[in-house]
């Protein structure tokens, strides 16, 4: 059903106009209360007064993932601290994790964006849905889970980690949908096969998202499971979960546009791409409160389209996502910078900074294994030290990263060096 | 006396030992014992050699990780209890041992490859006991007699 249906199927003119008004009062406020803004805007002789609209939102400067790094912690808020009720955190590129924070208001507004998503896919109070996204900073546990309750759904707040229990409750509470990444669904899947159990389940719909995939997978899963699959895509310096997902019509995700203002551009040249043209997707928020953000680069790679869907939403649609313009990994639903490991392997000091991550996918979960170049410096003939060494490093790279890796030593000066960028990266996950 | 051991870190990986043995073989050292201990993912191969300084130069323009250790190379009878009386002599003296090795086991005596936890202790307490130790250049070249004679 659609939940919003005179926010999900305004015209094309009603839409500009909304967002014509809410950026122009955005951006009068951020100037006045994010110095880094002011500063920026006061740069290209910008002014509130400049911004007549949605026309004019090509004026204003972008904001990267390094600006959030620049004003850690809440140096980009624009609202005082007693209106932020939450915050939650994401990788950073490098040491420092991205932090993102919320008023009440904003709160309201993620929780009808999900809600919007769930009732895209069928779901509403009769349902039992399984939050299978992590609970804590992440915000796809949170974020599903106020979205799930807004609707007035049962939800089993069952975050990551233990399986076996999943498919317990699933069973025994005949539980209707779940929300999870869709590499943890198929692991499901496969975990229900092998002990006979997929004909005594009873999901319906499953909402998936927080790493990238493709309609072949989605096919699978459906037919694995017998339900419906549907995407959901999201980032915490926008909201979360619940900026865009897809319909029954699987063609593209519709951006909840009165509240996020996509556009498209070449990463290189900048300038905007055409619709349906694959390029970087930049969102400005136009309601959010606590962080109110101008053309943040996503750094996801995809199109865009304006045409109104078969399913009656008019809200512009993104396809599905092409890869990355950065270098950025997800991992089990973690973001994963090389950066952030080459930072961590300096400040330990005890091993090369020569790596090479490896990821694969076994049984449809993400392993992460880092092989470490063992420097004559750093190298003990005693295996307990080594093993010590290893043990150190994975527990480094834990902490650095919320991801569990398996640390590999290897001799010195066998990883590739090149000239230029560095490889660093092997990923040897296939999206089927 | 402490005589220098040679160890290198080899990777799992095909034809990583042969590369050593290959190395030191075309810089004409010769390989007196070594000991090749392995984990899943790599091995560590410790060895006695007649050059360990240059074995160790050569290796490591060849790129591979190695350290020289310290470790001392007792002489024990060969007769039943023997390596059970220094071991005992060792541990009623705090000491512990890392790893050992068979060094050489030619004529009356054996010669063990220990690397004990303090090894000047361990030298005292072994000289306490009158057992006997190898010097470096006895210890690198313990097993030449044989090739001097071919």
């Amino acid at each position: 059903m659609i939940w919003n249906e005179t926010k999900e199927c305004m015209s094309r003119d009603e839409i500009l106009n909304m967002q014509s008004a809410r950026l122009k009062k955005t951006v009068s406020r951020v100037y006045h209360n994010v110095e880094f803004y002011r500063k920026k805007m006061q740069q290209l002789g910008l002014e509130p007064g400049d911004i007549k609209g949605i026309e004019d939102l090509n004026k204003l400067p972008f904001t990267t993932k390094e600006d959030l790094r620049d004003n850690y912690p809440f140096g980009l808020f624009a609202v005082p601290q007693s209106e932020v009720i939450r915050v939650h955190a994401s990788s950073g590129t490098t040491g420092k994790a991205t932090v993102v924070g919320y008023t009440r208001r904003d709160i309201e507004i993620w929780q009808e964006c999900v809600t919007r998503v769930l009732a895209m896919a069928g779901i509403g109070a009769n349902d039992r849905i399984q939050v299978a996204y992590g609970y804590g900073l992440f915000t796809g546990g949170l974020g599903l889970h106020y979205g799930a309750e807004n609707l007035g759904a049962t939800v089993i707040p069952m975050s990551t980690g233990n399986t076996q229990r999943l498919i317990t409750m699933m069973e025994d509470f005949e539980v209707t949908a779940i929300a999870c990444t869709p590499s943890y669904l198929l692991h499901i899947a496969e975990t229900l096969e092998e002990v006979g159990k997929t004909d005594s389940i009873k999901l319906k719909a499953a909402i998936c998202g927080a790493e990238p995939w493709t309609d072949n997978m989605r096919k699978e899963i459906e037919t694995k499971l017998n339900l419906k699959a549907y995407d959901i895509y999201g980032l915490s310096e926008i909201l979360g979960p619940g900026v865009a997902a897809d319909c029954d019509a699987h063609c593209g995700l519709h951006v909840y546009e009165d509240h996020f203002v996509p556009e498209i551009i070449n990463p290189d040249t900048l300038a905007p791409c055409k619709d349906g043209e694959v390029g970087e997707l930049v969102f400005t928020t136009i309601t959010k409160e606590a962080l109110p953000l101008f053309r943040y680069r996503t750094k996801d790679l995809t199109s865009i389209t304006y045409e109104p869907c078969e399913c009656g939403r008019t809200l512009a649609r993104i396809s599905r996502f092409k890869g990355r313009s950065d270098d950025m990994l997800i991992i089990r639903g973690v973001n994963v910078f090389p950066s952030q490991v080459e930072a961590a392997l300096l400040e330990m000091g005890e091993t090369s900074p020569h790596y090479i991550l490896i990821v694969d996918r076994v049984n449809n979960l993400d392993v992460l294994e880092i092989q470490v170049e063992v420097e004559e410096r750093f190298f003990s003939d005693e295996i307990r030290k080594l093993e010590g060494l290893t043990k150190k490093i994975a527990h480094v790279l834990q902490s650095a990263l919320g991801l569990s890796v398996k640390v590999t030593l290897v001799e010195p000066k066998t990883i590739a060096r090149s000239e230029g960028k560095a490889k660093r990266v092997i990923d040897k996950r296939k999206l089927i | 006396m402490l005589i220098k051991q040679l160890s290198v870190f080899i990777e799992n990986k095909e034809g990583r030992l042969e590369g050593v043995t290959q190395v030191l073989k075309e810089h004409n050292i010769n390989i007196a014992s070594f000991s090749l201990a392995d984990t899943a993912e790599y091995g560590m191969l410790r060895m006695i050699v007649s050059d360990p300084d240059e074995g160790r130069r050569v290796l490591k323009e060849e790129g591979f990780s190695t350290k020289l250790t310290d470790v001392i190379a007792v002489k024990i009878p060969q007769k039943p209890g023997t390596l059970h009386e220094v071991l005992k002599i060792l541990f009623e003296a705090g000491l512990s041992v890392e790893y050992m090795y068979t060094l050489a086991t030619a004529g009356r005596d054996t010669s063990i490859i220990m690397k004990a936890s303090d090894l000047t202790k361990a030298l005292d307490v072994l000289k306490q006991h009158e057992y006997e130790v190898c010097t470096a250049k006895e210890a690198y070249e313990i097993n030449n007699i044989s090739t001097n004679n071919v």
